[in-house]
């Protein structure tokens, strides 16, 4: 009994070494829920900083407004924790992208050093251009540009992204 | 009859409403003064605009190219005066508009030389791109670019079936089309034959069409076989009707490609025959107009068409109308705006009316009765889908294979709780399509960011480096010199940083129109006010850093 | 906004619901027949109170009323739970019923369709602990009753108690209790079936009653309001292990016949374990859920306690349900049906 005791011990503990994850898993899973806009809304410097305050415990789950409400819920229910309104004056806008005005852009590349994910492209003294595809809508460009060139459009519905909306309950409002 | 038939699972019997419309031969519709030819007709990408205001066009010409793979050509239904290339009402669900071509006609009609192609002795492949050119997409319902689907890729397509069960209630145009145009669409046939190098050749009817069957067996050469299916709503589905004619299943998230099994809708073997033995592009099709209209039945109409105008044309509608359907009452939807075009997916529009389309019941309770999984030909638990779509719960929605749904409406059809099964399912699918754009998206702004932190980190690492080394230079030629001088670059830098913003608030300036000048003392008031929250806001962003 | 389908089949749930009354009418007039104008007074008696505390609940939950009312269902409960007890009984008794039934088993789990358990099942469970000396004294067949009572002693005895007439005048142990008691104290067989009370195949009456409920079933199949998986595996459930058991031991057990067409097999076979709100909903989740209610109904009826078994066995079944269709889920159309991938076998 104790031989077995001590083999299957020691291959628990062998698997732990050699097993052992690199990147906290945690951390990772984390992240996958949040939307990686880079924004900093939360107060952190990206998403994965966040997802790694988060794991330690150090800030809450209420901080992020592009993730909204259903980003909470999903990462209360991945840590097992209640979910709870967002944070004071976290509020969600509208999904966004920035627009650079062509005709204000002085070619400054302070946009495309502030921009997370380089979704602007551009060269000294030339015109920048975002690449809306790839535009977060974090707004973090928008600061930096000395002559306020940078606006956000709110992106609108077409009719390839247009959904099909919940149906109405008759149940509840007949009577 | 030889052929051994299959049932599939489920299904209804709504009631056909078909001879109102199937009697009359197609009718020509007269030429209109407008057409809106919007650019998105088929599935995937819109055609890139080939024209813009005021361009002149002739019937057939291409004023929209397929743009990427999955596209298809789309052209002028008549000669004319493009007057505006805009965001137009289409028919969606949505009632959104979208990009079309508006063509004012010049009452000619002239038409570009069309060219006929031998297309016996033509390669597949040059076939095929003749067929994208000619902006062929699938009439049955899906639009999808026929050219893809000429295309065997490495599978050996051993089956060619063709659609004529027409399932859905109201509709006729396959019907007339079968009826009055069956050499030709068999000769639309043989091109299909040819570029898939299909052995068997299945054309599946419903057996409510004798008249159809029999057009059709008269003209099918010997190797093509009309097979009359039992008529039972959704017959007709794609995949429905395979299973039918062969037994086969078309593996759930595949293609019937998978299984060797190609399906093409018969109106677009007749198209498929203009477009190549005629040279003729895809401009018109086959539409039935029907309902609570003066005369029902088919018309011959131009891509491009106001409904309203077909409507027009069937004689107007009766008093009494209460709006107008899309395609099929199982599977269409409200026509939001009847200014919105004929499209290639347009086989049929039905007004309505009251005692025709009684408004909807009450949504009760389910009780989980089962009707609807007794009548689901995909085989699923709609009540479990539905309690979860109801939830919101999309993840158990999709355990239970949301996404094998065909949406044929069968479940809403029996359900006695009058439960709206189908609009749940839509519903579900929807908000899963956008998260899964959401979770691309994050997925791509993660990397990106990722890859911007470690360009970053290794620009920082060069620098470091080659600082280190200058520096180490700097102390080895000029190790007395003891006062470190202000960094030149940084000077240099904020210089040519001034001078742009100077140039910049001189063309701002220049540029921008002077709407600040002789204003009111309200607006200028408010304008002060604003400056004064934009400069505390800046003060704020400059403490931050 | 609502989309497609535009048009619907005609189906309803109160047309479903009335459907199912209709199919019980043959028995009702058979019971009727055989056991005296009682059984009016009981259906009446519970329909009222069963719409008395569905209204009550709906208005308490700022519900609706009119829909959830002319639905039916609380009526079809009614009746269910009616034919399920003993007729003759105290009108409270019913009014229990009733309580538990629409109150507490359907109301307090949502309403229609939220209910994990067959509602007339709780109520008949909850008078079978509660009352069980009530829940006993069922009405004798008409033609072996001392004293046949007429609607209006019928109306006295529920309402105003049993009066001048003794219940015992008129009432009598249902056949599974009397050959429980008998076969225990070691009566011979034959002279346990030589009783007036037993008829050519259960209790004498209550086997037409049964046979008239087998003819509503096979209705209720015919016009596709069931399918034939719930009774028949219910059926083949208890004639199987009533059967083997009676084979063990002849003198200890009665045959199948006399387990099919006495106490509440019929009627639970057609109409109380398909109530499909509680059963399962998959074909082969059915066939299990009902098959082995059949067997706990025959195990309860041979061991148990109680003289019969359908109510616990299809409340046992119903905690049951959502397990059993998790694991019974049918294949769908296209799943493992795709071509044979090189490579593998």
């Amino acid at each position: 009994m104790a031989a077995i005791g001590l083999v299957l011990g020691g291959i628990l503990g062998w698997a732990a070494i050699k097993l052992r994850v690199q990147d906290d898993p945690l951390v990772e899973k984390i992240d996958a829920i949040l939307p990686q806009t880079q924004c900093g809304q939360c107060g952190f410097a990206g998403c994965k900083p966040y997802a790694e305050a988060i794991a330690k415990g150090e800030a809450d789950i209420n901080l992020c407004p592009p993730g909204g409400a259903e980003g909470v819920k999903n990462l209360a229910e991945l840590l097992g924790v209640d979910a709870k309104p967002l944070g004071e004056g976290v509020e969600p806008k509208p999904k966004s992208v920035a627009v650079i005005d062509e005709n204000t852009c002085i070619g400054c590349t302070l946009c495309i050093q502030a921009c997370p994910v380089d979704a602007i492209v551009g060269a000294a003294k030339q015109l920048h251009v975002i690449v809306a595809a790839q535009c977060t809508g974090c707004e973090l460009c928008l600061p930096p540009c000395p002559v306020d060139c940078i606006g956000m459009q709110v992106i609108k519905e077409d009719v390839v992204t247009w959904k099909w909306r919940y149906p109405i309950h008759m149940m509840k409002r007949a009577a | 009859m030889s052929r051994k038939l299959y049932t599939f699972n489920g299904g209804v019997h709504p009631d056909g409403h078909k001879a109102m419309s199937n009697g009359t031969p197609i009718r020509a519709m007269t030429l209109l003064p407008r057409y809106i030819v919007p650019l998105r007709q088929h599935i995937g990408t819109p055609a890139r605009p080939l024209v813009a205001a005021g361009d002149t066009v002739l019937r057939g010409q291409t004023i929209g190219a397929a743009d990427g793979y999955v596209s298809t050509a789309v052209h002028a239904p008549t000669s004319g005066r493009v007057v505006a290339v805009e965001p137009r009402a289409v028919p969606h669900p949505s009632g959104m508009f979208d990009l079309a071509v508006v063509i004012e006609s010049d009452g000619a009609d002239r038409a570009i030389e069309f060219q006929p192609l031998d297309w016996r002795n033509l390669d597949p492949s040059a076939l095929r791109n003749r067929v994208r050119d000619m902006g062929l997409a699938g009439l049955g319902g899906a639009v999808f670019p026929s050219y893809i689907k000429l295309n065997p890729g490495g599978q050996k397509i051993h089956t060619l079936i063709l659609n004529g069960a027409e399932c859905e209630p109201w509709i006729t145009c396959d019907d007339r089309l079968m009826r009055e145009r069956a050499p030709e669409l068999v000769r639309g046939i043989e091109i299909m034959r040819h570029a898939l190098g299909s052995e068997t050749v299945l054309i599946g009817i419903e057996d409510n069409k004798p008249e159809a069957i029999a057009a059709l067996r008269a003209a099918a050469p010997a190797g093509m076989e009309v097979i009359a299916v039992p008529t039972r709503y959704p017959g007709g589905g794609g995949k429905q009707l395979t299973y039918s004619l062969t037994g086969v299943e078309t593996p759930a998230g595949g293609r019937s490609t998978d299984v060797g099994i190609q399906v093409f809708n018969v109106g677009t073997a007749y198209s498929l025959y203009r477009a190549v033995e005629l040279g003729e592009p895809m401009i018109s099709r086959v539409a039935t107009i029907t309902g609570h209209v003066a005369q029902p039945g088919n018309f011959e109409v131009r891509v491009g068409t106001p409904l309203s105008d077909l409507v027009a044309a069937a004689g107007g509608a009766l008093a009494g109308a209460s709006g107008e359907l899309i395609g099929g009452p199982m599977m269409g939807f409200d026509l939001r705006d009847s200014d919105a075009p004929v499209t290639k997916a347009v086989n049929c529009l039905i007004v309505k009316n009251p005692r025709l389309f009684p408004a909807k019941p009450i949504e009760l309770p389910c009780i989980r009765c089962g009707a609807c999984a007794q009548a689901c030909p995909a085989d699923l638990q709609p009540f479990e889908m539905y309690w979860y779509s109801r939830a919101k719960d999309f993840g158990r929605a999709q355990s239970y294979n949301l996404f094998d749904c065909i949406e044929c409406g069968c479940c809403s059809y029996v359900c006695p709780s009058h439960i709206p099964l189908v609009d749940y399912f839509r519903f579900s699918k929807s908000e899963i399509w956008e998260r899964e754009r959401e979770k691309r998206s994050a997925d791509q702004a993660r990397v990106r960011h990722e890859f911007k932190v470690f360009r970053l980190e290794r620009e920082k690492q060069d620098k470091a480096e080659k600082f280190a080394k200058a520096a180490e230079k700097s102390r080895e030629s000029a190790a007395s010199n003891a006062v470190t001088p202000a960094d030149p670059d940084a000077e240099k830098k904020k210089a040519i940083l001034q001078a742009a913003l100077d140039r910049a608030q001189k063309t701002k300036e220049t540029v921008t129109p002077k709407n600040t000048e002789n204003l009111t003392s309200g607006v200028q008031k408010e304008i002060d006010a604003i400056e004064a929250r934009r400069a505390k806001v800046e003060e704020k962003t400059e403490s931050h850093e | 906004m609502i989309g497609s389908p535009y048009t619907l089949g005609g189906n309803s749930t109160s047309t479903i619901m009335l459907k199912v009354m209709l199919a019980l009418v043959p028995g009702i007039l058979a019971h009727a027949w055989y056991f005296g104008p009682g059984i009016w007074i009981s259906l009446l008696v519970c329909s009222v109170f069963a719409l008395g505390f569905e209204a009550f609940m709906l208005l308490m939950r700022g519900r609706p009323l009119k829909h959830a009312l002319s639905d039916n269902s609380a009526l079809l409960t009614a009746w269910l739970l009616a034919l399920s007890l003993p007729t003759l009984a105290p009108w409270w008794l019913y009014a229990i019923g009733m309580l538990f039934a629409i109150v507490v088993a359907k109301q307090f789990y949502g309403g229609l369709g939220q209910n994990l358990f067959n509602p007339a099942m709780i109520g008949y469970a909850a008078l079978i602990v509660s009352f069980p000396v009530n829940m006993t004294q069922w009405a004798a067949p008409v033609d072996l009753a001392d004293h046949a009572l007429t609607l209006l002693d019928a109306f006295d005895v529920v309402f105003a108690g049993q009066g001048s007439i003794s219940p015992d005048a008129y009432t009598s142990a249902t056949v599974l209790d009397t050959w429980k008691t008998q076969a225990r104290l070691n009566t011979p067989v034959a002279s346990i079936l030589s009783q007036p009370m037993f008829g050519w195949a259960g209790g004498r009456g209550m086997e037409t009653v049964a046979a008239m409920y087998l003819l509503g079933g096979l209705y209720l199949f015919w016009s596709r309001l069931i399918t034939w998986h719930i009774p028949l595996a219910f059926l083949v459930g208890v004639a199987a292990s009533a059967g083997l058991l009676h084979l063990i031991d002849p003198t200890q057990h009665a045959g199948p016949l006399l387990h099919l067409f006495s106490g509440g097999v019929m009627l639970g076979a057609f109409f109380i374990a398909t109530d499909p709100v509680t059963a399962a909903s998959t074909p082969r989740g059915k066939l299990i859920y009902a098959g082995l209610a059949g067997i706990l109904t025959a195990i309860i009826r041979a061991f148990g306690g109680y003289p019969d078994g359908v109510a616990f066995a299809v409340l046992l079944m119903n905690i049951c349900v959502p397990f059993i269709d998790t694991y019974t889920q049918p294949r769908v159309f296209g799943h493992g049906a795709g071509p044979k991938k090189a490579g593998k076998a």
